[in-house]
């Protein structure tokens, strides 16, 4: 049962399409995994639909050799079937985040970043970071603030910090007034995605220094 | 010009899908392609290039009319999110990955009374739109239309979304319930 959901701001943005690529990521993500968001987006879009449906065409008429142009580009494009339904496949990783990794959890290539935490920088622009995070069992994340925002959904396991618990399909969005320390459940360990659209701010003095060569 | 309904445009699509309908194509295209233009030029295109991309996007609903799905949209619903996608390729933005799609299930024929109920409500949303202030309109249009970093949605910019919220709040209740 997800509990944690996307704010109306980051959905109406990402029904926009004025987001970097690693929010767009974190946030397609978590629809893939949560009806209720992918409901509430469809409003979003809808909204979107109505501003376009309303949009003053007074002076935007396209001439006559559009049509024209349009009709004869059609008449070489069959109209395309209607794709057979697939099944929901049972992985860990929902797509767009399986194709950002190549695979499954096994196909993520981690690097130790210290305390038996690791993490695997995903492709993205450069306007905000994705990061896989792998956090074992029992164990916590560098105490840290925040310079921008952050976005944490978890993809297995759980974890909690001050505010509250997070586990499978809960996205955590954390801004400059939180520093928290998310440390992992017992028992499974904790996988998670995390964006941020600027550098942490670590508490403690080793994991600052380390900072700009881990890429958090 | 005649203004059609949301159940209207549903018709003239499905022609298009089922028949390769080039007169209901027309009329879609008289309709929409204005729109997508003047919603390209409002993204800081330049008319010549706004005018190719908005017959691109007619092509993809041509190409695309059997994926439509009125149970889940409406056709402006649907062809915006055509428009989006071409846009953020057009002015070269970030990628947007998708979900994944649901699994709805072997041909599962749509249940008319949720179909008419998702055109009126819809039509409703026009409606409430075109009847806000201007500067309410103004800020939704910023949103989705122009350049509203995501810094400037996060200080929140006035955006009147509790207005529209309460119009959408029956379409969200009925989408939550079709997808549970």
């Amino acid at each position: 049962m997800i509990t944690h959901h996307l704010s109306d701001r980051l959905l109406m943005a990402y029904s926009a399409g004025n987001l970097p690529e690693a929010f767009n990521l974190v946030i397609a993500s978590h629809i893939a995994l949560c009806d209720e968001c992918r409901a509430r987006l469809a409003s979003f879009d809808a909204i979107g639909g109505a501003m376009l449906e309303q949009m003053p065409e007074t002076g935007q008429a396209l001439p006559d050799s559009a049509l024209a142009a349009t009709l004869a580009r059609i008449k070489t494009t069959p109209v395309a079937a209607k794709p057979a339904p697939r099944p929901a496949q049972s992985r860990v990783l929902p797509e767009p985040l399986a194709s950002y990794v190549g695979g499954d959890i096994d196909a993520i290539r981690w690097r130790g970043i210290g305390g038996g935490v690791r993490q695997a920088i995903l492709p993205t622009s450069k306007a905000a970071t994705a990061r896989m995070l792998f956090i074992p069992a029992g164990k916590a994340v560098p105490d840290h603030g925040h310079n921008g925002l952050e976005m944490t959904l978890v993809l297995q396991g759980a974890f909690a910090d001050a505010t509250a618990r997070f586990g499978r399909g809960d996205i955590e969005i954390a801004d400059e007034d939180l520093d928290h320390q998310p440390i992992a459940e017992p028992g499974e360990d904790c996988i998670c995605l995390a964006v941020t659209d600027a550098p942490l701010k670590f508490r403690a003095l080793l994991p600052r220094l380390a900072q700009p060569f881990l890429r958090i | 010009m005649q203004t059609r309904n949301g159940a209207e445009w549903i018709a003239l699509l499905k022609q298009v899908a089922e028949a390769q309908d080039t007169e209901a194509f027309t009329a879609l295209f008289q309709h929409f392609a204005p729109r997508i233009k003047a919603f390209l030029v409002k993204s800081g295109a330049d008319p010549a290039m706004a005018e190719e991309v908005a017959q691109d996007v007619m092509v993809t609903v041509w190409n695309k009319a059997a994926q439509f799905d009125p149970s889940r949209a409406s056709v402006a619903t649907w062809i915006f999110t055509i428009a989006r996608n071409r846009r953020i390729d057009m002015l070269r933005r970030d990628r947007r990955p998708e979900p994944e799609e649901l699994f709805w299930g072997p041909e599962e024929e749509p249940d008319q009374l949720q179909l008419l109920a998702l055109q009126q409500e819809s039509d409703q949303l026009i409606a409430a739109i075109a009847d806000l202030p201007e500067k309410q309109r103004v800020m939704i249009e910023r949103a989705y239309f122009s350049d509203l970093s995501h810094s400037e949605i996060a200080e929140e910019t006035g955006l009147p979304l509790g207005t529209i919220k309460s119009r959408i709040r029956l379409a969200l209740e009925r989408l939550r319930h079709s997808l549970s």
